[in-house]
């Protein structure tokens, strides 16, 4: 099994709209992926379905080995995940979050002890471990996340936009630590972003997906020829075109203001 | 095990931190106590029917859980719209056990809330008519709560923003508070009106606390907690399929 990740025409419909449009791929253990894509591009839902959170409409797909539909277990326990949107809880610790994680995922508690005393240590988090995360910054909400992800010991990282809203100093100790983690531990790691010096600089394989699709894939040399471009950025153009696609406010927008004046009470 | 525990605690430790919510939620029973307990019990009395603010106590306790279970059950809109639903549903624990963990933290909130109300009606003059009897109601606030959260988080399930929630309080939270009989005796009522009341849970919760709080009943104690805990399991099971079926 060299393959951390295979998909074969895999398709996702919200009623009639087609966010992932027959999309085929394959992701090598201990390899960096990135998957780009402008807004709205099916980035995302493609996660979610292959991380067990949206059924498939149609196609195959294997984590690790696993069925994300019919294997739920052992897909789950072998991915770890930061999402785009957050996913901590405001009102608990840093260490109260990470406990969380640890006992969902049947870790021994001594070992879960230490693994997270470690973790926190690497995210510069140790001496803030009583603090409540609705304390936090983006970047130090982002780094408990990226923690918190890896306490499980997970084979397969997923990371969608992990960089948004952070800093570049920030940006550069995030990637520094996940391609060391990639070495040394030889987690594959599946990555999206819209920092394009970011893909360039760190992934090994790249595939570019537009309304649904996949219209491109291969190493960066590969894209850059196939496009005939001489950086990333100008090849990711080419591909998806210069058209500003529109970030809809979703459900979450209004809910945040609803929340907002519902506090306010 | 320790999925259901660490879910319990996690609701729990939220609870006890948003001191604001347990102070707030305190002001309506309190007003219920003092407005329609001293406003109307000269008028209870007169009809013969005794001391108003003995009715009255566990029907305010009742509705102090029925809010505090439904609040805590539609909470769950608010973990999935801000994300920390997802870090649940993608660890491999069943989701019948989260929803579990869940209700039964949503219900052991509810059941605090109506224990410092019970302690309110004190305040205002409320005496149980048995220590001993003390216990039961316990139990009975924890079975009333845990049927509301349950059928709290069942509703929440299916929706995924928040236009719904106002439509929840009222056209459900309401009228499930006024037309339990938890402000006036059923006995006497309209036909009616005592039709409707026996289609609506709470009555039966109230009905039990009374019981076991000021020694009146309607249904007999072991009738009502037979029927919240049928009640219960069914809409425990309802809740656990409909909350299975989510996708974020
Ligand atoms: N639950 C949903 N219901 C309907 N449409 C959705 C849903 N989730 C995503 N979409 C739509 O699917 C498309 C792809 O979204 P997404 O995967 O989030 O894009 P990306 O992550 O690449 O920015 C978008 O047009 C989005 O509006
Ligand atoms: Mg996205």
């Amino acid at each position: 099994m060299d393959k951390a990740i295979e998909v074969k025409s895999l398709v996702k419909k919200f009623n009639d709209f087609v966010a992932v449009n027959d999309i085929s791929f394959d992701v090598k253990r201990g390899e960096i992926f990135a998957f780009l894509g402008p807004n709205g591009a099916g980035k995302t839902t493609t996660i979610k379905m292959l991380t067990t959170l949206l059924h498939p409409t149609s196609g195959q797909i294997l984590v690790n080995g696993y069925d994300p539909v019919k294997d739920q277990n052992n897909v789950r326990k072998s991915f770890g995940i930061v999402f785009q949107d957050p996913s901590l809880d405001d009102e608990l610790t840093t260490y109260e979050n990470m406990e969380f994680h640890g006992v969902l995922y049947g870790l021994d508690k001594k070992l879960m002890t230490n693994r997270i005393e470690e973790l926190l240590n690497i995210v510069d988090l140790w001496d803030r471990k009583d603090s409540l995360v609705k304390t936090f910054s983006g970047g130090m909400r982002r780094r408990l996340e990226i923690a918190r992800g890896l306490l499980h010991h997970p084979k397969v990282f997923f990371l969608d936009e992990p960089s948004l809203g952070l800093d570049p100093q920030t940006r550069t100790h995030l990637w520094n630590y996940v391609k060391d983690l990639n070495k040394k531990e030889n987690i594959t790691i599946f990555f999206t972003t819209h920092y394009m010096e970011e893909a360039e600089r760190v992934a090994e394989r790249i595939a570019v997906i537009d309304h649904g699709k996949i219209v491109a894939h291969g190493t960066l040399d590969e894209l850059k020829k196939h496009t005939s471009t001489n950086t990333l950025e100008e090849a990711f153009l080419k591909l998806t075109g210069t058209e500003i696609r529109e970030e809809e406010a979703g459900a979450a927008d209004h809910l945040r203001m609803a929340r907002r004046m519902w506090r306010r009470k | 095990m320790n999925t259901i525990y660490i879910l319990w605690l996690r609701q729990l430790k939220r609870y006890l931190r948003s001191r604001s919510r347990i102070i707030g939620s305190i002001g309506q029973p309190l007003l219920f106590l003092v407005a329609l307990g001293f406003g109307l019990g000269p008028i209870f009395k007169r009809a013969g029917d005794g001391n108003y603010i003995d009715f009255l106590a566990p029907g305010v306790i009742a509705q102090g859980i029925l809010f505090t279970a439904i609040f805590t059950g539609i909470e769950l809109i608010w973990d999935r719209q801000f994300g920390f639903l997802k870090e649940t549903l993608v660890a491999p624990v069943s989701r019948f056990q989260i929803m579990l963990g869940r209700t039964i933290g949503g219900a052991t909130i509810a059941t605090i809330q109506g224990v410092i109300i019970f302690f309110l009606t004190l305040l205002v003059g409320f005496r149980p008519y048995s220590l001993a009897m003390l216990p039961i109601a316990l139990v009975i606030m924890f079975l009333t709560a845990l049927f509301f959260t349950a059928l709290g988080t069942a509703i929440a399930s299916t929706l995924d923003d928040m236009q719904g929630f106002q439509l929840i309080m009222n056209f459900l939270v309401l009228p499930l508070f006024f037309l339990s009989g938890s402000l006036f005796p059923l006995k006497g009522a309209p036909a009616l009106l005592t039709l409707i009341a026996k289609f609506d849970p709470l009555t039966y919760g109230v009905d039990a606390l009374r019981s076991s709080l000021a020694n009146v009943t309607q249904f007999g104690l072991v009738n009502d907690i037979a029927i919240l805990g049928i009640l219960t399991a069914i809409i425990l099971y309802i809740g656990s399929k409909l909350f299975s079926k989510i996708e974020i």
